[in-house]
């Protein structure tokens, strides 16, 4: 019986292995030494809040494993031997593969600060974190100030956390609004609003320079590239992730940043395949990057990974982009794509709620007025229709026209609608 | 930096205390309990009346400060930081220690109400019982009893703690709306609009309107027929009312809006259980084998219901004279209905009817059958085994009391606010039938935006596993789900919508989610 090897337990190798047993009787393992369960990451923050236990997180329950013969191990893997077609654990055991696929996912992005490895200096990206966060920042007396670096999802993921056990909070952000380099200006400045609403200590244009260590080689203090020094017992490090490959480095498994693949998911190795986080796309797929961090992505990939051992050979083509967060209070939904900057010969609208929560904003063709992509805040849409809309190629007139058929707000909750088109329609008469 | 733990458990040192507000807001709503407290050791209050309008308001007051205290200073949202890091909502010590004393309550309320002060053998009230006295007189001229002070109480808890929702949810229209409709039920169907009745004519049996065979078990005993009929066109028209209920209203409404315009916008175990229940709905187990038992006992309950009143009916049914149906032609009835209504289940939704359901409902059938069929062989005139009192009696105390009040509430605190509902009610197991074969009722997924976080599962009071659902893309369609619509509240990702909508593709399994490569979910859908 052929043998899959998946080393990783997130989204990526999990939804690999659940597709490979559904369509094949193989012997599947699946290696990690981050937790013996699979569960769901972005859900970390909300044991740290109390909003759910650790176990909570499992997608699945313990007898799945078992009941779908997929075998689990904890184990740290140290290198592979794609010659052999082995992998070698930690304690210098081996166990042989017919085919591997790597799903290691992230690890936060460190760019060489000084103090970047001291105690209390962290990221939010495994369970460990979780862990190690619980020790730092159990309460604010323990914690007097925290230090986030790093504008992104995990970095107001980190705020909010912090925030519920009245930690203060001081976030550094580079750009000017939270998120640009993601979000146009108009959402970015919400979010920022919303963020500050909170209480966070949102310091927007500054960056970390150096972190600072007390007697105990603990963090004392960050300071920032204007140089003001900020006392802090936790930085918490949230400038995006990069792949986890260093495990690879005499492997003769190419990598860039991620681990390079073609379009069959395949690495130099055709026996060796890599998926989700620490994937790098040799040919990206449309606008897509090349290496991908998203749930969505992942467990995308694991999919057709899957098709691609199971003798099934299908590319790594994905559909629509779209992606959602929560900030605080504030949902966000996106789907097609809305650059920070209208590409050129582009345009936005921007519908604002005026409540400080809500907003749309639409990227659109100016010459074709067609319709390219929707970021939506506090109005929850429908992922169909707006796939449908995209496939369909349809304007920006007819998605503002239409869009309450796109409405996944639940019932009885106040429409924007008319608003958002009468809004549109004076912009067009005028 | 010495009295802080720095273990590494993953619950830290978290937002569990109480702020001054919700302290202040416990203290007077204790100190209002405590009033009634003494009263149960007979401490004679001069002013009954004064006392329990200062017991009652101090109650209901203390937890709106404290609700008010709780919430005052946050922003609309989900409000859910530190419920599991406190003691009373995560099985803690206060947990049990309520469970405990909410059970002790209920026993001595269904078992012996001579300690809460009823009054027996024409003696008046006292204790307890007696401080109600006053208002039962206004409202009815009549002495209170061991009811009556449950209704009160019962209705000050979901007025108060609702008030509490309110205020927790008050981003959330849907929530909002469902709450003043439990409150509105409750106060005036439940409460008001009998009480008042019973005081206007005044061997009126106690008739709720909403409360609907089979949740409202003795709605065909013979003390409460005869007490109806005797009213007249009054009686006659509740009696009609409650067959209507069951057998047309209950349908039509379930099928346009699944069973959630009842179990969580009228019915008042419901409606309990999303206001005062609603600091316990994340303790409700979500693991395969209790789905498993919830199938099998709340089944069972209603089979067990469904004899129960068929014996007793038939028991005082005799020949046709005194009322205008016989028993033998009545017990016919029941079986040429009940084997119709599983044939056309059968017909029509068999491909949707999983293996043990198929064998369940032929096995329940069977046996509901055999039962009627032994009445014909045996010649006696008792139904089954037992004589029909006896088996309505047991299904009373087993399934009227321990189960629906002294489990389904008592253990609020350790399985979640909905045990009853879940587990029990032979009302939510017809509705829920109904829900999952006959509705356009459904929670919809959307599309592929799921990140399997597990806050839907972890607060859906009724145990579902609407992660498993949603992470697959698939429209959550489930007898047990009663449409409180938190699961959609605490989504962050804006996956999960209750809607009612078309019957075609309300259920739809899927292989690949969508976001997916167009070819590849053409591929598997094959």
């Amino acid at each position: 019986m052929e043998h899959i090897i998946i080393i990783g337990n997130g989204i990526a190798g999990v939804t690999a292995a659940r597709h490979i047993r559904k369509n094949s009787n193989k012997r599947i393992t699946i290696i990690s030494a981050e937790t013996d369960y699979f569960f769901s990451r972005t859900a970390l923050m909300y044991v740290y809040m109390g909003h759910m236990k650790f176990e909570h997180t499992q997608p699945y329950e313990n007898w799945f494993w078992k009941e779908n013969r997929i075998e689990l191990m904890n184990a740290y893997v140290n290198k592979i031997l794609p010659d052999e077609n082995k992998i070698e654990f930690e304690d210098g055991s081996h166990l042989t593969y017919d085919k591997l696929i790597l799903a290691t996912g992230s690890i936060p992005n460190k760019f060489g600060w000084p103090g970047q490895d001291l105690k209390g200096v962290q990221g939010l990206v495994s369970k460990q974190d979780l862990l190690q966060l619980e020790q730092t920042a159990p309460n604010n007396k323990v914690c007097k100030r925290a230090v986030i670096i790093g504008g992104g999802l995990i970095g107001v993921e980190l705020a909010e956390m912090l925030h519920t056990r009245e930690i203060p909070v001081t976030f550094l952000v580079r750009e000017k609004g939270f998120w640009r380099g993601v979000l146009p200006m108009p959402n970015a400045t919400m979010i920022s609003n919303h963020i500050k609403e909170h209480h966070i200590d949102l310091r927007e244009e500054e960056e970390l320079k150096e972190v600072l260590s007390d007697d105990n080689g603990h963090v004392r203090a960050v300071i920032t590239k204007k140089g003001e020094e900020i006392p802090c017992n936790l930085v918490g490090l949230c400038a995006g992730v990069r792949p986890q490959i260093e495990f690879l480095k005499e492997s003769g498994i190419e990598y860039n940043r991620g681990i390079m693949v073609n379009r069959n998911l395949q690495t130099n190795f055709s026996n060796i395949y890599a998926i989700g986080d620490c994937a790098e796309q040799r040919e990206p797929v449309g606008e897509r990057k090349a290496v991908e961090a998203v749930w969505y992505t992942g467990r995308m990939m694991g999919e057709v990974v899957a098709q691609n051992i199971c003798g099934n050979p299908v590319k790594w083509n994905p559909g629509h982009w779209f992606n959602s967060a929560k900030f605080f209070e504030i949902e966000y939904q996106t789907y097609g794509w809305v650059w920070n900057n209208p590409k050129e010969g582009n345009d936005h609208f921007t519908w604002n709620g005026n409540d400080g929560r809500s907003m749309i904003t639409i990227e659109y063709e100016i010459a074709s007025r067609k319709f390219i992509g929707i970021n939506t805040f506090n109005i929850r849409m429908r992922h169909e229709v707006f796939d449908k809309w995209l496939n369909e190629e349809q304007t920006i007139d007819h998605v503002v026209y239409n869009l309450r058929d796109a409405c996944f707000n639940p019932e009885f909750f106040k429409e924007p609608y008319h608003d958002i088109k009468s809004q549109f329609s004076n912009l067009l008469t005028n | 930096m010495s009295t802080y733990q720095r273990n590494m458990a993953l619950t830290g040192e978290p937002p569990k205390a109480l702020n001054t507000g919700q302290k202040v807001g416990s203290a007077i709503g204790l100190f209002g309990l405590g009033i009634l407290g003494l009263s149960i050791f007979n401490i004679t209050f001069p002013n009954k009346a004064l006392w329990l309008t200062i017991s009652l308001s101090m109650i209901a007051g203390g937890i709106i400060w404290f609700a008010r205290s709780q919430y005052k200073n946050t922003q609309p949202g989900i409000k859910n930081n530190g419920v599991w890091f406190k003691s009373i909502s995560s099985r803690g010590l206060l947990g049990w220690l309520s469970a405990v004393g909410l059970c002790g309550f209920y026993i001595v309320l269904y078992f012996y109400p001579q300690y809460l002060g009823q009054g027996s053998d024409g003696a008046a009230n006292t204790g307890l019982i007696g401080l109600f006295d006053p208002l039962s007189y206004l409202l009815k001229g009549q002495p209170a009893s061991q009811w009556f002070v449950y209704g009160v109480l019962y209705t000050i808890a979901i007025i108060s703690f609702g008030i509490k929702f309110l205020m927790k949810y008050r981003h959330n229209r849907y929530e909002r709306l469902r709450t003043y409709s439990v409150m509105f039920f409750q106060t005036a169907f439940a409460f008001l609009i009998p009480e008042i009745m019973a005081g206007l004519n005044g061997d009126l049996p106690y008739y709720d309107l909403k409360n609907v065979w089979p949740l409202n078990y003795y709605l065909f005993d013979q003390w409460n027929v005869n007490g109806l009929l005797a009213n007249g066109s009054v009686g006659l028209t509740l009696l009609l009312w409650g067959i209507v209920s069951i057998f047309v209203i209950t349908p039509i409404l379930t099928y346009k809006y699944g069973k959630r315009w009842y179990c969580s916008w009228v019915c008042g175990c419901g409606g309990l259980a999303e206001t005062a229940g609603d600091a316990f709905r994340q303790l409700s187990d979500k693991s395969r084998k209790a789905w498993k038992v919830e199938r099998w006992l709340v089944h069972t309950v209603l089979v067990f219901a469904v004899i129960s009143t068929t014996g007793v009916i038939h028991s005082y049914l005799g020949d046709g004279s005194k009322y205008w149906l016989s028993a033998t032609t009545f017990l016919i009835g029941v079986a040429v209905f009940l084997t119709l209504l599983l044939a056309f289940i059968w017909i029509f939704k068999r491909e949707e009817l999983k293996k043990d359901a198929k064998f369940g409902a032929v096995g329940f059938l069977v046996i509901i059958l055999s039962f009627i069929a032994m009445h014909f062989f045996s010649q006696t005139d008792a139904l089954f085994f037992f004589k029909s009192h006896e088996v309505r009696s047991t299904y009373g105390f087993l399934i009227g009391s321990i189960f629906s009040g002294v489990v389904g509430t008592g253990f609020y605190p350790i399985m979640g606010s909905r045990v009853w509902c879940r587990f029990g009610c032979p009302m939510a197991a017809i509705l829920g039938l109904q829900q999952r074969l006959f509705s356009k009722f459904r929670i919809t997924t959307n599309g592929g935006q799921c990140i399997s976080c597990g806050n839907c599962s972890t607060y859906c009071e009724m145990g579902i596993d609407v992660r498993a659902y949603a992470q697959k893309g698939e429209n959550i369609v489930r007898a047990s789900c009663v449409g409180c619509g938190v699961c959609s509240a605490v989504c962050p990702r804006g996956v999960l919508k209750l809607e009612n909508g078309p019957l075609e593709g309300r259920i739809n399994p899927q292989d690949v989610l969508l976001g997916q490569d167009v070819d590849l979910m053409d591929l598997l859908k094959k």
